[in-house]
């Protein structure tokens, strides 16, 4: 019942979210529509701590331990945006503009809805339905500012992300003839593929495998296919960033890595094997991209693709040390990239540019601001005590058990080049004289130029900030009980039996 | 020869053709310069697909693939060319010769490997399912079109073929998807078609937005970002 209520609300704010009541109307709906959705994700997820599953509808619309985790990250991480995007669109857009505010909030939620869709559709066709619906309905939220380079981020996105779907769906159509070939009286879940799974074709079923990891790894930005990533992610404005990066990315992530049961006993190394050489590359390309950026969004976009492939690598070690490894570094990620990607907002706010080189000693522009670009920084390159150091050294330490020497060698390394491009760019920007080199993009940023009160921060925002910052540092020293099992949970799901 | 098996050949054969001018068609959204012809050619495949679902259709006595043709037509035929017209306006997506990355018989060289790549790919798949008659022809052919369709997003310089692609990707993934997966719940197939329709949309509004604010339909000249 909470699945069906939680697609419901989440639609419902869209549709009230348009209704001309006045400039506050839209973004209470939305924030009390996040708030409800994250509430019942909650109970859901409890519901799940056990290893039990949630059922609305049986074969259509379920969830378990793994699916309750994405969707407990999705509706946490769209309650912080709904915050920060208070603040952050009061502040961007005219205050006349009320059609295009109602509009983006209207969006928002339409968004959330279709990526909470993913997580809580089990047959596998609505699923790609669900993660083709997370392109369509963000695309506008991209081209938001109406920049030109917005545009055309908008379009490589939604052509790049529609490819990989269209290859995606016929991998999906390939595993659905692979089981009625089978001949198995299961629906085309994704419970039921896996019990299907041994009885399939193995021609078909890696084939059907690789079209859906290049097709959704394109979503993901697995290196060669994110060229439109960093582009999506820096043009698009700040809390959509957040989803974007922090929670889309993670539920086709999620999709994928559903398909790892599917092979059992030898063909296991055979996915893990795909999942690692994915994984690998696309670390170190984007560790190596993220030094030469120029741009704090794009900057942090690299990262995005960069711990995309961390998890993918660790998915693919198997066993269950590296899976609970892959759990950790799913929430730790998106909760530490919407920090960062909230960070960057109330930073663009306070300076005007996304321009690395033309921001120094922000600390004493605005202190809050750089505060929490630091701790963001920090946390995302994967600086100790802070939640992604403990999600990478669990995932380095379960690899060197299972003797993957190489592997984890690459890994680390990867690592190390990422946090050192990391904290040498944020340093530059945090520390130093206080001056702001502005270019003349200033006044184009928004369509509009900056407030001349700029040190002083949306109070929303803060708020953002702070309720996405606890979990960050809670999480590096100390996990609660009930998401323990829920991790435990999930990556025994995904375990080879 | 029974009536039955004259019945069934005569079906096969049908559905032969259908496979190959889908093919051809797919070749002709590659290289054909004119727009408008393009547009055409889309027409052309989605009918052709309703007509190979409609072959099975017969042949498995299925009511519901006769339902997937029915909705091909309104959608592909009907509403997505009326919806392209009234979002890009006719002046961008009628009139004007694409440019391409590739001329076009180099294209064209690239679409016969990618056909016979496809091929190789497919027939250890039909060999190990024991695949019957209409496999043979849609999957391969279905394969080839959604490869063929990813390169023709690829090589073309104008939003509205782009966009094409797109759709001729998903014309292929189901044109082997009314073989293969024949028995999917028509719930999955009505959302698809909803789906195709809100790329349709989504896109054609995405490029009249981009020709309102740069006044060109031209996307494969955006390149302000990138990395240096």
């Amino acid at each position: 019942m909470e699945l069906l209520c939680i697609l419901i609300i989440s639609a419902l704010a869209a549709a009230l979210s348009l209704i001309p009541m006045g400039k506050r109307f839209a973004p209470v709906v939305t924030l009390l529509g996040t708030m409800a959705v994250f509430l019942l994700s909650l109970r859901t997820a409890l519901a799940t701590v056990t290893g039990g599953e949630v059922v609305a509808v049986k074969d259509w619309l379920s969830c378990d331990s793994f699916s309750a985790l994405i969707l407990l990250l999705v509706s946490f991480v769209g309650l912080a945006a709904a915050i920060f995007s208070w603040g952050y669109i009061d502040a961007t857009v005219e205050a006349t503009e009320d059609r295009k505010i109602r509009r983006y909030y209207s969006r928002f939620n339409l968004f959330l809805f279709s990526m909470l869709a993913v997580a809580i559709f089990s047959h596998l066709a609505m699923v790609w339905i669900a993660v083709e619906l997370t392109t369509l309905l963000s695309v506008f939220l991209v081209s938001f500012e109406s920049t030109p380079e917005a545009l055309e981020a908008a379009w490589k996105y939604v052509m790049l992300t529609c490819m990989g779907a269209a290859l995606a769906l016929f991998g999906i159509l390939l595993l659905y003839w692979g089981m009625s070939l089978a001949a198995t009286q299961a629906a085309f879940t994704w419970t039921g593929l896996i019990a299907a799974s041994p009885k399939m074709s193995p021609a078909i079923l890696y084939t059907a495998f690789l079209f859906i990891l290049i097709g959704f790894g394109t979503k993901v930005g697995l290196v060669p296919m994110h060229t439109w990533l960093p582009d999506a992610h820096s043009q698009a404005p700040s809390p959509i960033c957040a989803l974007l990066s922090g929670i889309e990315t993670t539920t086709v992530l999620y999709c994928i890595m559903r398909l790892l049961p599917m092979f059992q006993g030898s063909a296991a190394s055979y996915a893990g094997r795909w999942f690692i050489i994915f994984g690998l590359i696309s670390a170190g390309v984007a560790a190596f991209l993220l030094i030469q950026a120029k741009d704090y969004k794009r900057l942090f976009a690299f990262s995005t693709v960069e711990h995309m492939g961390i998890i993918l690598v660790a998915a693919g070690l198997g066993g269950y040390a590296a899976l609970f490894g892959a759990m950790l570094q799913i929430v730790s990620h998106a909760v530490t990239k919407s920090l960062c990607f909230f960070s960057a907002g109330v930073t663009l706010l306070a300076t005007g540019t996304r321009d690395i080189a033309a921001i120094r000693g922000l600390i004493r522009i605005s202190p809050l601001a750089a505060i929490f670009l630091m701790v963001g920084g920090l946390g995302i390159a994967g600086a100790p005590p802070l939640a992604v150091f403990l999600s990478e050294f669990s995932i380095l330490k379960a690899g060197i058990m299972n003797g993957q020497y190489l592997v984890i060698g690459l890994l680390a390394l990867f690592l190390v080049v990422a946090f050192f491009g990391i904290m040498y760019q944020i340093n530059r920007m945090v520390f130093g004289s206080p001056e702001i080199i502005l270019m003349d993009e200033r006044t184009l940023l928004f369509g509009r130029s900056i407030i001349p009160k700029r040190n002083i921060l949306p109070l929303t925002c803060i708020i953002a900030l702070i309720i996405t910052i606890i979990p960050v540092i809670l999480f590096g020293i100390y996990l609660p009980e009930q998401l323990y099992q829920l991790f435990h949970h999930a990556a025994a799901s995904l375990g080879r039996m | 020869m029974s009536e039955p098996d004259l019945l069934l050949s005569f079906l096969t054969k049908l559905n032969a053709l259908t496979g190959g001018v889908f093919l051809l068609s797919a070749f002709g959204l590659v290289a054909i310069r004119q727009m408008l012809t393009c547009l055409r050619l889309y027409v052309f495949q989605s009918l052709l697909l309703a007509i190979s679902a409609s072959i099975i259709g017969y042949h498995y006595a299925s009511i519901h693939l006769f339902a997937v043709a029915a909705l091909t037509i309104a959608t592909k035929v009907i509403i997505i060319p009326w919806l392209l017209r009234h979002t890009v306006g006719y002046e961008s997506y009628a009139k004007r010769e694409i440019s391409q990355v590739i001329n076009i018989p180099a294209s064209l060289l690239i679409a016969l490997g990618i056909t016979i790549l496809s091929y190789c790919i497919a027939s250890p798949l039909l060999t190990a399912a024991g695949a019957g008659i209409f496999e043979r022809v849609n999957l391969p052919v279905g394969m080839a079109s959604l490869i063929l369709g990813a390169f023709a997003v690829t090589v073309r310089r104008e939003a509205v073929p782009q966009v094409l692609g797109i759709l001729a990707m998903e014309n292929g993934a189901f044109f082997a998807g009314v073989s293969i997966a024949h028995t999917l719940p028509f719930i999955a197939e009505l959302a698809a078609a909803f789906d195709v329709l809100i790329i349709a949309l989504v896109m054609g509004l995405l490029a009249l937005k981009i020709r309102k604010t740069l006044g060109k339909t031209a996307v494969g000249e955006l390149i302000a970002l990138k990395e240096e």
